[in-house]
C-alpha cells in the first residue's frame, strides 16, 4: 500500500485498437445469430466451458455465452427490466443469479440482444448445451434453458463438465487424478458431440483451438500485468470491454492476434507514459462483477484522481497467472510445446484451465485473499473496493473473510452493495456518496464535479 | 479563533459555534423543504445566541446528507464540506479522545466508525433501509398512536423479548400492527422495535469491529430505550456524552478550526 502522492496530469489518449474490440464482439454476437443461416451450428454454455472442445466440430460452430450475453443485456436497462419481469412472471425469484435470469428472460420474451443494444426478435435457440459445473449457478443455468427451449419445442441435448476436484498447488503425480478426471470427462464429450452433432470430429482443429486459447488466456495476463506501470496505461472499465474477448471466443485465432495487437499498443503506452486517467494519484481495484448498468461509478472515481486498475476479477477471469519463485504474481507463461494428439491436447488444457485464479474462489477464500493482497502490492494498489454483488452467488462468496483478511493486512477496504445485473439492487445515489465520503477519509477531495 | 460547524441532516440541522476550544452555543430546528432556508435559521439562531454575526466567524464547515446545500450559499457561505464520517470522528474524538469505535444514528442513517487519533480507520453506513435509524421509531411510534418521545420510557417497562424479523421498515409496520391485533402490550411492542434496531445497528457495526470506548451519538441517543439493547447485543458498555445530536456538528466546527490554523 503506498500514500496518495501529488497531483500531476498525465498525457491520455483513446486506445487505437477499441474500434478492433467493438467491431469483433458485435461481429460474434451476430455471427451466433446468422449460424444456421450460413449451414453451421450454434451452442450455448458459459464463458469458463472448455470451448475449445467444440472448436473440433467444424470452423463454422458459433458460441453465445451465457455471462457476457447477461452482462450485455445488464448494461442496457430497460431490455434488462424486462427480461426480469418475465423470468418473475415465469415463477423464477429475483434472488437468483442475475446473469442467468438476463439469459432466461431473454429467451421468454423470444428476443436477442446485439452489442449496440439493437433487439432482435426470435431468441437463436442453441443446437446444443456445452457447460461446465464450478458454481452451483451454472449448473443449474443450462438445465433450465433446456426446459425452456423443450417448452418452445426444441430438444437440445446438454453435457456438462464437473471441474469440482480443486485449485491445484502443483500437478505431482498425487494430483493426476484431478486432471484425469476431466480429461475422461472430455474425451467422453468429444463421443458425445459426434453423437449430437452427426458431425466428425476433427483433431486437428481441437489442437488449434487449445493452443489458442492457452495463448489468449496468457496474453491478457501479460496485458494486465503492463498496468502495473504508473500512470496505468489501462483503466479497469476500459478493460471491461477488453477481457470480453476471452469469455465469448478464447479458443479462436482472431482472439489471440486482438490480444496481440493489444498487448503491443498497451506496452507503447506504457513506454510512452500515456494514461487511462489523466490525474492518476490514487490506485484501486475491484473485485467481481460491476454492476453493469452503473459503470458511471467509474467516472465518478476519476474526479478524486482515483482509477481502477483492474482486479482479480479482470485478471483472473479470463487470464491465467502463477506465482514465481520469488513469490511475485506473473503471467502464467505457455507451455514450452504445442500439443500434437487429441490426448496432448486435452491434458494441457486441463492443466492449463486448473490453474484459473477466479477458480480460487469456490475453493480457498485465503487462496483469493493473498492473490489480492498480491495485486495491491505489485500494482501500486492504495485501497480495495468491493462489490458485495447480489447478482452473483459464486464470486461474492466468502467476499467477506477477503475484506477481513485485507484490512488485517493493513490495506483500506471499501465494501458496497450492488447487482451485476439487476439495477433494481444498486442504490446509485447512495453508493457515489458512500463513495466520496471513503476517499475523503483517505485524504482526498473531488479535483472536479 | 472561532469557527462554526453546520450538520445539515435529513431531519434536523445543527449548529455549533466554537471559540478556542469552547462551544459559544448550540443550536437545531427541523429541516423544512427549503433545506438552505432551515439550516440558515438555525445558523442565525446560533449567533444570535452566541451574539456574533457571520463576519466574526473565521470559518464554517458543513456536513450531513444537505452540506452542499449550504455551501458557498448565503447566508451561511460555508467555506467547506466534510463527510458525516469524519465529522463524527472528529467531535467524538473532541468529547471523548479514548474512543476507538464511534456509532451514529441518526434520522435516516445508521453509521459505524473505526477511530484512531481522530482519524477514520474504516467504516460503515446502513444500506438503503430505515429499519435501523430514527425514522424507523417514529413511523412504529405512530403506528402505536404513542408520542415518538415516549417510545424509549415506554420500552423500559417492558422485560420481555418479542422478536421482530422484517428487514424492511414498512414491512416493520405490518408487523407491529399484526402484534397490535394480537393483543402484545404497548410495551412489550416497543421494547420489540427497539431490539430490532439494536439489532441492524449492532450487526453492522460488528463487521468493523468493535473496540472499546464505544461512543453513541445522533438524534437516537436521545432516546433511553436504544442504549441497553444496544448494549446488551455488542455486549459492552456504551458511552453517551452530553448533547449527543451535536457531535457531528462540532466535529465539523473543529475541522473548521484546524484547517484555519
Amino acid at each position: 500500500m503506498t500514500a496518495a502522492i501529488e497531483v500531476r496530469e498525465y498525457p491520455t489518449e483513446p486506445l487505437k485498437c477499441w474500434e478492433q474490440a467493438k467491431n469483433l464482439r458485435k461481429n460474434y454476437y451476430e455471427y451466433y445469430l446468422q449460424a444456421h443461416e450460413k449451414g453451421g451450428l450454434r451452442w450455448a454454455g458459459g464463458a469458463w466451458s472448455f470451448s475449445a472442445i467444440p472448436a473440433g466440430l467444424g470452423e463454422d460452430v458459433y458460441c453465445i455465452t451465457g455471462e457476457p450475453y447477461g452482462a450485455t443485456v445488464a448494461f442496457f436497462k430497460d431490455f434488462a427490466a424486462k427480461c426480469h419481469d418475465a423470468t418473475e412472471a415465469a415463477g423464477f425469484p429475483r434472488t437468483l443469479c442475475a446473469y442467468m435470469r438476463n439469459y432466461w428472460g431473454s429467451i421468454l420474451l423470444d428476443k436477442y440482444i446485439l452489442t449496440d443494444g439493437t433487439v432482435v426478435d426470435g431468441y437463436p435457440a442453441p443446437d446444443f448445451i456445452w457447460q461446465d459445473h464450478i458454481c452451483c449457478s451454472h449448473g443449474k443455468w443450462y438445465q433450465l434453458v433446456k426446459w425452456l427451449e423443450k417448452k418452445r419445442g426444441k430438444e437440445v441435448p446438454m453435457y456438462s463438465v464437473d471441474v469440482s476436484v480443486g485449485y491445484p498447488s502443483d500437478f505431482s503425480p498425487e494430483e493426476d487424478y484431478k486432471v484425469n478426471y476431466i480429461v475422461e470427462q472430455l474425451n467422453d464429450g468429444i463421443n458425445w458431440l459426434e453423437k449430437v452433432t452427426g458431425r466428425k470430429y476433427n483433431d486437428a482443429l481441437l489442437v488449434d483451438a487449445v493452443w489458442n486459447e492457452i495463448k489468449a488466456t496468457s496474453l491478457w495476463a501479460e496485458i494486465c500485468a503492463l498496468n502495473q506501470a504508473v500512470p496505468a496505461p489501462l483503466d479497469e472499465k476500459t478493460m471491461y470491454s477488453l477481457y470480453v474477448m476471452g469469455t465469448l471466443m478464447k479458443h479462436r485465432p482472431e482472439c489471440v492476434a486482438f490480444y496481440e495487437t493489444l498487448r503491443d499498443e498497451v506496452k507503447d503506452r506504457v513506454k510512452k507514459g500515456i494514461a487511462a486517467v489523466p490525474y492518476e494519484r490514487f490506485r484501486v481495484i475491484t473485485d467481481t462483477q460491476p454492476p453493469w448498468g452503473f459503470l458511471k461509478i467509474f467516472r465518478e472515481m476519476e474526479k478524486y484522481g482515483a482509477v481502477s486498475v483492474g482486479s482479480l476479477y479482470t485478471f483472473g477471469l479470463i487470464g491465467m497467472w502463477q506465482y514465481q519463485p520469488d513469490s511475485t504474481w506473473a503471467p502464467k507463461p505457455i507451455p514450452p510445446k504445442k500439443p500434437q494428439t487429441r490426448d496432448e491436447a486435452l491434458q494441457a488444457l486441463v492443466m492449463w484451465t486448473l490453474h484459473k485464479p477466479e477458480w480460487a474462489h469456490f475453493y480457498e477464500p485465503e487462496l483469493k485473499t493473498k492473490m489480492m493482497e498480491s495485486i495491491v502490492k505489485q500494482w501500486k494498489v492504495n485501497a480495495v473496493l468491493l462489490h458485495y454483488n447480489r447478482g452473483c452467488e459464486g464470486l461474492s462468496l466468502h467476499i467477506a473473510e477477503n475484506r477481513f483478511g485485507l484490512i488485517q493486512a493493513g490495506i483500506p477496504v471499501f465494501p458496497f452493495e450492488g447487482n451485476m445485473g439487476d439495477e433494481r439492487d444498486f442504490d446509485l445515489a447512495g453508493t457515489m456518496a458512500r463513495l466520496g465520503t471513503f476517499f475523503e477519509s483517505m485524504g482526498l477531495k473531488k479535483l472536479k464535479e | 479563533m472561532i469557527t462554526a460547524g453546520v450538520d445539515v441532516g435529513a431531519k434536523f440541522a445543527k449548529v455549533v459555534i466554537l471559540k478556542d476550544g469552547k462551544v459559544l452555543a448550540r443550536a437545531k430546528t427541523l429541516v423544512g423543504f427549503d433545506i438552505l432556508k432551515s439550516a440558515s435559521d438555525v445558523f442565525e439562531m446560533a449567533l444570535k445566541e452566541a451574539g456574533l454575526s457571520r463576519g466574526n466567524i473565521q470559518k464554517v464547515v458543513a456536513t450531513g446528507m444537505g452540506r452542499n446545500s449550504v455551501l458557498q450559499k448565503h447566508p451561511i457561505n460555508a467555506d467547506e464540506v466534510v463527510s458525516e464520517v469524519v465529522a463524527d470522528a472528529t467531535g467524538a474524538f473532541q468529547v471523548v479522545p479514548t474512543v476507538k469505535t464511534v456509532i451514529d444514528v441518526g434520522a435516516e442513517e445508521g453509521r459505524g466508525i473505526k477511530v484512531e487519533g481522530g482519524k477514520v480507520k474504516d467504516f460503515v453506513i446502513n444500506e438503503r433501509c430505515a429499519a435501523g435509524a430514527g425514522t424507523f421509531v417514529e413511523a412504529m411510534a405512530r403506528a402505536l398512536e404513542v408520542k415518538v418521545e415516549d417510545m424509549g420510557p415506554l420500552s423500559l417497562k417492558s422485560a420481555n423479548t418479542i422478536p421482530m424479523n422484517a428487514q424492511c421498515c414498512v414491512f416493520a409496520e405490518s408487523e407491529v400492527v399484526s402484534l397490535i391485533h394480537s393483543k402484545i402490550s404497548k410495551e412489550d411492542i416497543a421494547k420489540a422495535i427497539h431490539d430490532a434496531i439494536a439489532g441492524r445497528i449492532s450487526s453492522m457495526v460488528l463487521r468493523i469491529g468493535v473496540e472499546k470506548d464505544v461512543v453513541l451519538i445522533g438524534g437516537c441517543a436521545l432516546n433511553p430505550g436504544f442504549l441497553p439493547p444496544l448494549e446488551k447485543e455488542l455486549h459492552t458498555n456504551i458511552i453517551v456524552p452530553e448533547f449527543p445530536e451535536f457531535v457531528s456538528a462540532l466535529g465539523a466546527a473543529v475541522i473548521a478550526a484546524n484547517q484555519a490554523r
